[in-house]
This record gives C-alpha cells, structure tokens and sequence, in this order.
C-alpha cells in the first residue's frame, strides 16, 4: 500500500505543484481518477494540460464549466480546464456593486491585460476556482494542478497579489485626492505619473487610471474572499502533493517549495516522482572481467552497468527529501513508452500510484 | 561545417526548449565549445541562473553585471582591453532589474526607487505587456551593439514562453505608437528578425511531448516573427548499443562465463528489453521529428552519470562539436 489511496480518501482538496514538466497535469488527472475508483465524486481543475490529454478528458469542447469523464469506476469524475480570463470575469461581476461598474472594467485595456501579464493571475484563477468548486459542495474532492510556475509559491500567494495591486498607492492617490495629506500625495503621484507617461505615451497612463478609478469600492470583496481561500487551504482536508521529475533540479524545486508549505504550516500529503527510470539492481563488472569478451555479454552487462548509474543518481536526487517528508508517502511511477493521452494510460498511471 | 564558423555566423545564440530537456546544460555546452573555439563568449541567463554554477564549477553570486566563469587566453590586464578568446562570462538578466535600468537610462533615475517602493514596476508592466520582455532583449541588444562578446549565448526561457518573450517587441511596437518605448522595441524587433544578428536553437529530447513542442516552437518563431533557426539539438540520446537481443545465458556461454547466477541472467535480460524499447522509441521519435521538421539535427549523448556537472558539459561539447563539423 502506498499511502495514496488513503490520502485521496481522507482529503477534501488536494493541489500539485512542482517544476514544469514533471507531469503535474497527468498526475492531478491520476488521483481524480484514483479517487472515482474508489467511490469517490472528484473533479479535477487543470491549467494546461497537452491537447491530446485535454480532448480525451473532454475538455476541447468546454472552457471553465466541469464535464464529466466517464470511465470503469464505481465513483464519478469530473474535469475543468481552466480560462482565467472567464474565471476573472465571473469574480469582477460578482464582486461590482452594479452591470455598469462590471462593464467599465471589462472593457478596460489594462484588465484585458491582468489575466495574461500580471505574474500571478493565473495562479490567483486556480485557487478561485478551486475554492468556487469546493464551495459548490458537489464533489467529495478537488484536484488541482497549478501552473507551471518557477515561483510556486504564487499559488499561495496569489489572491493577496491582486489585493496590492490593487491598493497600489500612487494610482489611489491619484483618483481619490481628499485631505491635504492626500492633495500632496496626488501632486507626487501626478508628477510621477507625467514622467511615466513620458516613457510610455500618454494612453497607456489614462487607461491605466481608469482602470483603478474602475475597480474602486471592490477591494473589500476581493479582500474578503481571498481570506476565505486562505482559510480552505489550511484546512486539515487540504494537502500539497508535491510532483517531481527524478533530476537534481526538478527535486530541488520541490524541496524548497516543501520547506516553505512546512514554513506555513502547509500539509505535505505525498511526493509523487515520475518518469523513474526501472533499477535492474547492482552491475555486474566481476562477470565481465572472467569473461573472454564475447560482444553480446559485454553489450549486456555494460547496458546493466549504465542503466544502474542512471537508477543510482535518479534514487539520490530525491533520497534526501523523501526522509525529509516521512511519514507523508513517496511513490516513484517508472517512465511510460509514450506520454498518456487517455483514461486507458491514466489507470496505468493509478496501478502504480496505488500499489 | 566549420565549428567556428558555425557559432560566428550570428551575434547572438538563444537556446530555447521546454522544461527538463537541458536546455541550461546545452547552453553551457554551447558556451564552452564556442570559447574553446577562440571566442570571447558571454553566457545570459534570464530570472535565475538555475543550475549554471554547478556546471562551471563556480561558486560564486551571479548579477546583472558579468561575473567570469573561465579565464580566457589572455588575461585581461587593463591594456588588452579587446575580446579575450576563450573567456566566459555569465549575467543574470531579471526583468525588473532591466526596467529599472531603462528608466534610469531615461531620464527617471529619480523616480526609479519610488516606483520600486511603491509597487508600480507591477502597474507600469501590467499597463504595458510585453514591456518586461523588450526591456531583457533591449539589455541584450545593447550587449551585441556594444560586442561586449564574439557570442552571446541565452539561456531562453521554456518554450512556450519562448514564443512570447521572443515575438514581444513586434506587439510593443504597435501598441506603444511613439515615444522612446517604441523605438526601443522596433531595434530589438531588428535585431531579432536579423539572422547575422539572432538565431535560435530549439533544444528537445527524443520523446513524444518535447518533439511535439520543438516542432510547434519552431514553426512559429519562423513563420510568425521571421527568426533564423540553426539545427535542433536533440538531448540524452541512449547511444546505440548494438548486440543486446542475445539471450542472456547464450552470450554468457559464448564468452565463457560457466556458473552465471540465473537471477543475474534474468536482470541482464530484463535490463537488455527495457534498453531495446527505450531506444526503438527514441528512434522513432526521431524519425517523426525529422519527418515534421525541415531542420538539420544534432544527436547529443544521455550520459550515464551520477551527476552532471564541469565534465559532463565538456563531454558535450564534444559531442556538439562532432554534430556540427557533421553538418552539411
């Protein structure tokens, strides 16, 4: 038993996180489909997952909006792919106080921007929409796989990012001048905010100020839920799994991101390393050496010998951190001969994380 | 194709490809086969110079400023103040670190720490995408003006972001219609489509997802932005190791090995299937890579390593040497 078939029991949310490709996307698809093997209603929020694993979860045809995967379980699966941008625009209607507010800001060049070039976003979009789907209540557990990120800890920090751009103060000085505190702070601000314009052109900083001058009075909201999504990811039925490739810089990646959720007091639920290459056990020099040197027996017993260097360096690369993490499990899953593009590949993938 | 040639006939090298194919590696590779070849290189890595100390064996700080990783031939003594042949250096370029130095070189050194302060390189970058991408390729744009270096090789970022880091001075160009901005992004957007000035090499390695990627990446920085593409590098090829479909207890017979455990027996057999299907699998790969891609290609070793490191890159230098005076 590995350990994994109790934690897609025992959780009510689960988020993967690791270095780009490592397989973040096929392993969150994984435990979905572990968790329905075994009974359970799951849904699975990926970020961008390959074409073919995305139409076999048949997730071409809807953006956003959870479809259910059917497949040879007693549970039932669902899939989400994730559109930050549709995610943001539900969150900015929920949140104005009316249709008008809601479509200034939707309108507005700089919002067209947030979703694709404000580091950040698309994390922020994921923890929304995980927590939309928990709230929702129909799914026993949440899957999430969170962007390729070479700083995963946006995923945490991410809903409190918008909250400061937000409260950026020399573009609220600039639209809300009252008090001579606050006049003289505007002053600054426009004096700053001519010489941006010098650089950029003038446009640019118009928008720029609409778009603050749009989103006022809905900080609060923001501020509040990222609060709650806070609150969810603490919660004892919440867990990071940690996916890794067996490289040195894969594995590093996880290990500081390990350091930092313990730093949190962030639960590790299990670290899943994938693409392990087999361990064909000790090489067999001694053989070589009594041997006349036949080219067959040298071709097999050096394909030995290399084949377990390859072992011996993966299984060190992650030695240290699968101690670090005990009692939270550790599941290798061997290298594929292709990549998986369907729930046939995907159960291959369950065989091994539930052995 | 002449080795030095091949590396001299652009200022620029940029080494794209996705995460965990050895991108950083092939970068280092680059970097020491070009210096070996005489040339006074300059390595550029963007945001965080991953693992480029280990492969170097430095163990120093990187900066926005050079830091030396080889000496070269001639030591730089203050009089000899030209290219130094077979020198290294390395800088990190972080996208705030270039929009600070732009401003700065704009006119707003004043307000630069104001704005760092207040939070508003976020704003200023968000009002403007694609801003922090001009300002890295405008840095290194002033780098090859200057010839700093005979060969500035960057480590890219991962495809995918390849495409919009490498395509962001043609979109800045036209949403920033006048000003310093924009003549900031047509000159790299210049340098950028110039073949004697940029080329890119797409990294992958032989399996179905990376293939996938180098074909797409490829395709579209030539056909969307105009950019010249050298040959693909395709890391960690299993070598060909030919004569592993013997049975393992005739090869043991064959070379006079008499009382070889069976249990032994068994694993040289299971290693030898396991080896057979990798490289099948690998060959096919490259077959449909060749097949969708119009590129020459270059084949670099998977080493069997405990850990890759000064000597590992040296390896592949060799190798990388071997692929080019191969090409045609």
């Amino acid at each position: 038993m590995s350990g994994i078939g109790a934690m897609v029991d025992g959780h009510g949310v689960l988020v993967c996180c690791g270095a780009g490709g490592v397989g973040k996307t096929t392993t969150a698809a994984a435990l979905g489909v572990a968790a329905a093997l075994r009974g359970r209603v799951a849904c699975v929020v990926t970020v961008d997952p390959a074409r073919r694993l995305a139409d076999s979860l048949g997730e071409s045809q809807v953006k956003d909006d959870p479809v259910e995967i059917t497949g040879p379980w007693p549970g039932q699966l669902f899939a989400v792919m994730l559109d930050a941008k549709t995610t943001f625009d539900a969150l900015v209607e929920r949140y104005s106080s009316n249709a008008s507010q809601a479509q200034r800001i939707l309108d507005n060049r700089i919002y067209a921007n947030l979703a694709s070039v404000l580091s950040g976003t698309q994390e922020y979009m994921a923890t929304e929409k995980l927590f939309e789907l928990h709230e929702e209540g129909s799914y026993d557990l949440v899957v999430v796989d969170t962007p390729p990120t070479r700083h995963a800890l946006d995923f945490l920090d991410a809903p409190h990012r918008l909250e400061s751009f937000l409260d950026n103060r020399i573009f609220r000085a600039l639209i809300a001048p009252t008090g001579s505190y606050l006049r003289a702070a505007h002053a600054a601000s426009q004096l700053l905010v001519r010489s941006i314009a010098r650089v950029t052109g003038a446009e640019i900083v118009d928008d720029t100020i609409a778009f603050f001058q749009a989103f006022q009075g809905m900080e609060k909201g923001f501020r509040d839920r990222a609060a709650r999504v806070d609150a969810l990811l603490s919660e004892d039925t919440t867990g990071f799994v940690l996916v890794a490739a067996p490289r040195a810089d894969a594995i590093g990646d996880a290990s500081w991101f390990a350091a930092e959720l313990s730093r949190r007091q962030q639960r590790i639920a299990a670290l899943i390393v994938n693409r392990v290459h087999p361990d064909f056990g000790p090489p067999v020099r001694d053989l070589l050496a009594k041997s006349n040197g036949g080219r067959a027996w040298s071709a097999l017993t050096e394909n030995l010998t290399e084949l377990g260097q390859v072992a011996r360096r993966e299984q060190a690369s992650y030695a240290e951190l699968v101690a670090a993490l005990a009692p939270a499990p550790t599941v290798g899953v061997p290298l594929f001969d292709s990549d998986v593009h369907d729930v046939e590949g995907l159960l291959g993938v369950v065989r091994h994380l539930l052995d | 194709m002449d080795v030095a040639g091949f590396l001299r006939r652009s200022n620029v090298l940029v080494v794209s490809g996705k995460g965990g194919v050895g991108k950083t590696t092939v970068a280092a590779a680059l970097a020491r086969l070009a210096a070996r070849a005489g040339l006074d290189v300059l390595l550029v890595a963007l945001d965080d110079p991953g693992r480029m100390g280990e492969l170097f064996s430095y163990g120093g700080e990187f900066s926005y400023d050079d830091v030396v990783l080889v000496e070269g031939e001639l030591q730089n003594d203050g009089v000899n103040k030209g290219s130094v042949p077979g020198r290294i250096r390395a800088r990190v370029l972080t996208s705030d670190a270039a929009l600070l130095d732009y401003l700065d070189t704009h006119g707003l050194k004043r307000v630069t720490a104001r704005l760092v302060r207040a939070g508003a390189l976020d704003v200023v970058a968000t009002a403007i995408p694609g801003i922090r991408s001009v300002l890295v390729l405008g840095k290194i744009r002033q780098l090859e003006e200057s010839k700093t270096a005979d060969l500035i090789v960057v480590d890219a970022p991962a495809t995918g972001h390849a495409f919009s880091f490498l395509s962001s001075a043609g979109g800045l160009a036209e949403a920033a219609r006048g000003g310093p901005l924009h003549a900031q992004a047509e000159q790299v957007a210049a340098m950028v489509t110039d073949p004697t000035r940029l080329e890119v090499v797409v990294v992958t390695i032989p399996e179905e997802m990376p293939v996938n990627e180098a074909v797409e990446t490829a395709f579209r920085l030539e056909d969307e932005i105009g950019i010249a593409l050298g040959p693909v590098l395709v890391n960690a090829c299993y070598p060909a190791l030919d004569d592993l479909e013997e049975d393992p207890e005739r090869a043991a017979e064959e070379a006079g090995v008499i009382d070889a455990d069976p249990e032994v027996l068994a694993r040289l057999g299971r290693a030898a299937e396991f080896r057979r299907g990798r490289q099948a699998l690998q060959e096919a790969e490259i077959a449909r890579l060749k097949q969708q891609l119009p590129l020459e290609r270059i084949q670099l070793p998977y080493l069997f390593v405990e850990s890759i490191g000064e000597k590992e890159v040296l390896t592949l230098s060799d190798a990388l040497a071997i692929g080019i005076m191969a090409l045609p």
